[in-house]
């Protein structure tokens, strides 16, 4: 087993939206691992951002509240102040961000943005960044390092562009890389070769990388461990191999598309309808999914779902799921619910 | 970049001929000319004012006058002020120096005012330091110029007479002393300062919403994420990104000062091209006055040539060839 690198423990992170505050992250808690890749999956809306810069702190502290902890390197990362913090952003913590084009500053060439992580951290002199900032564009794959230190960010393509944020989030050899979404505004073989630049970067560094993303399939291959998350919780957790030949919670079964249900081999999952509710107006009593599945009547439902274990590391909140029959789709026969235990 | 200068200033040409057609004719369509005062003279020889009619071309058609006006003016000649006596170039000379002096002066106070002031106010935006600003920006706004500037010119220059109330300088002191120097500036910092306290109010809040807009771009957060100290996440990325405009502006700003003189140097009677203008077009003289709308719409030119030249040189996105 290897070494765990950030421990979060029932972290909460609330907005606040006129004069109240509202969680976009409820209560999650997980552990990343030396060498390990922890995918965060989940609809637009769900927190997968918000838990992501809770993580960095990079929100704005004025309007945002996080509770829990967040254990790193034997300190709670909540307990730091902005200058603390600012020792472990960029250096023991990266991020990568989905929009290369945004997330680079217009007016700085991509060799004094590299430079820039160094600036703060290392004590390397003015040549020595050079040579680093050289030396991680040529490990990220771009083509003439040299050439692309002195160009701007709109020189770039968008597949270079993300090679370069790459590097800024790895130049200080962090131990926890944390990817929001960094494929999702690129060209779908682009995507593949950036997931591999990312593993290829791991083997070497052996840091941790939580990947966010809202496509399963972009983890099936990069993964080692996934983390389903619906509107701000956790409702299943697992290895790769688990969620993919098992996946338990009706949620993770809609995203992984047509899986046959528990009861009804033959069957394929109904297409859940509906989007993730905003945190102001989420229903939190009861399970939050419920909505999405009109089929099945409200007193069904599990009233407080929790995580718990199935299989070993295998978690998934709510019990009840296992006694529903997921109607196909254009299979009108089956409306009720199939009570087979 | 220097092709690009060159190609702008050809551009320039036919631009500037259409202004002086149109500057032309406006002129002549005024009633009257130079000599139309001397009519209600008793003592003036109308045979005689004919003659000087005749002799300054003024009888001939509007084409060749105009040609043989543009042919001069093309050579930096003017012609001759009907009311001073002397050539155009020397009636607008010392006064275009003046106004220069007087909107570079104007400049400086605008932006000591507009840049610590915007900054304070965007980075700390929705605070009472934000609010004071905006309630001053928003006076400013709802300030007329003139109505401020004979307040000021009481105030400082009459009540209190911290000030010289007119002029460009005392002509006591003599050229090239460091008094003459002393005293140019104690007379053009009223007017300067008058101009600057309204005109800045836009700089103001121009400056406060590119701030406001740039601090939430992912960049920003970039550079967070790296570590950077919030002082520098300022001053290396969210401050340089909301100048980029306003240094853009630059020319532009420089132009509206040159052009938008006429109205402070009249009331505080600083002898700089707007005062000129003004006296020359009630006195019909209109050798200065086509010179004086040639040379600011020039400047305007320049000006736009200047602006579009600061904004490829700070914002690499924008390239000129
Ligand atoms: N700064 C904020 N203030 C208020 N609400 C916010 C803020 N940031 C996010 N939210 C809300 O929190 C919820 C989670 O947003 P988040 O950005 O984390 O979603 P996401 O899972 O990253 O989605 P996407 O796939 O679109 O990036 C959303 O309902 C969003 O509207
Ligand atoms: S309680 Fe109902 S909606 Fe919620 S997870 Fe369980 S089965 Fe799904
Ligand atoms: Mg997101």
């Amino acid at each position: 087993m290897n070494k765990a690198i950030l421990k979060i423990e029932n972290l909460t992170t609330s907005f606040r939206i006129g004069s109240n505050y509202h969680a976009a992250v409820d209560d999650v808690s997980f552990t990343v691992n030396e060498n390990e890749i922890v995918a965060v999956v989940g609809e637009s809306g769900c927190g997968k951002s918000a838990l992501a810069l809770s993580i960095m702190q990079l929100h704005n502290k004025q309007r945002t509240k996080s509770e829990g902890t967040i254990n790193y390197n034997g300190q709670n990362l909540l307990t730091l102040n902005d200058t603390q913090m600012n020792k472990v952003r960029g250096k023991e913590l990266g991020m990568i961000f989905q929009e290369p084009l945004t997330a680079l500053n217009p007016l700085m060439t991509i060799g004094k943005q590299i430079e820039e992580n160094l600036d703060y951290h290392t004590s390397l002199s003015k040549d020595g960044k050079k040579k680093r900032t050289i030396e991680l564009l040529t490990q990220v794959g771009i083509p003439y390092p040299e050439r692309t230190y002195k160009q701007f960010p709109h020189e770039l393509s968008g597949g270079m562009r993300q090679r370069a944020m790459i590097s800024i989030a790895i130049a200080c050899n962090p131990a926890l890389v944390i990817a929001d979404e960094p494929t999702t505004a690129l060209d779908v073989t682009i995507q593949a070769q950036i997931l591999d630049l990312l593993k290829d970067i791991q083997s070497r560094t052996k840091m941790g990388i939580i990947l966010i993303t809202h496509d399963l399939s972009v983890v099936a291959e990069v993964a080692d461990r996934i983390i389903v998350m619906y509107a701000g919780q956790v409702v299943e957790t697992g290895s790769v191999k688990e969620i993919f030949n098992n996946p338990l919670h009706p949620y993770t079964r809609s995203l992984l598309n047509s899986i046959p249900s528990a009861t009804h081999e033959k069957n394929r999952l109904h297409v859940i309808e509906g989007i993730v509710p905003s945190i102001a107006k989420m229903d939190r009593v009861g399970c939050r999914f419920q909505d999405r599945i009109p089929w099945i009547p409200k007193m069904a439902h599990e009233q407080r779902p929790q995580l718990h274990e199935v299989a070993e590391g295998h978690f998934v909140r709510c019990t009840c799921y296992q006694d529903f029959y997921f109607q196909a789709e254009g299979d009108e026969s089956t409306h009720d619910i199939t009570q087979s235990r | 970049m220097w092709k690009f200068i060159l190609r702008r200033f050809l551009v320039m040409i036919p631009q500037l001929f259409l202004l002086s057609l149109i500057v032309f004719m406006m002129a002549k369509a005024m009633p009257g000319d130079a000599l139309s005062g001397q009519e209600i003279n008793p003592r003036a020889n109308p045979a005689e004012l004919d003659r000087i009619r005749e002799e300054l071309g003024l009888n001939d058609p509007w084409y060749q006058q105009y040609a043989r006006w543009a042919t001069n003016a093309v050579q930096g000649d003017f012609g001759i002020s009907y009311t001073h006596k002397t050539p155009v170039t020397d009636v607008i000379e010392d006064r275009l120096w003046n106004t220069v002096f007087l909107a570079f002066v104007t400049l400086i106070f605008t932006y000591m005012l507009a840049i610590p002031l915007g900054i304070l106010s965007g980075r700390y935006n929705d605070t009472w330091i934000d609010k004071s600003v905006t309630g001053y920006s928003y006076l400013g706004f709802g300030t007329p110029i003139f109505i401020f500037a004979l307040i000021m010119l009481f105030i400082f220059g009459f009540a209190l007479d911290w000030f010289p109330s007119g002029g460009s300088v005392d002509s006591k002191v003599e050229e090239g002393t460091l008094a003459y120097f002393v005293s140019k500036i104690n007379h053009v910092i009223l007017p300067a300062l008058s101009t600057a306290l309204i005109a800045t109010t836009s700089t103001i809040q121009y400056l406060r919403n590119e701030i406001i807009d740039n601090k939430i771009k992912d960049y920003v957060r970039t550079a967070r994420s790296k570590g950077v100290p919030e002082s520098n996440v300022y001053s290396r990325h969210i401050l340089r990104n909301s100048f980029l405009p306003i240094a853009a502006f630059l020319g532009y700003e420089i132009t509206g000062l040159i052009g938008g003189s006429v109205i402070i140097e009249t009331i505080f009677s600083y002898p700089g091209l707007g005062q000129l203008f003004l006296s020359s077009v009630s006195l019909r003289d209109f050798s200065v006055v086509t010179a004086i709308v040639m040379m600011t719409g020039f400047a305007t030119l320049l000006g736009t040539l200047l602006s579009d030249i600061i904004l490829s040189a700070v914002d690499p996105r924008i390239r000129i060839e």
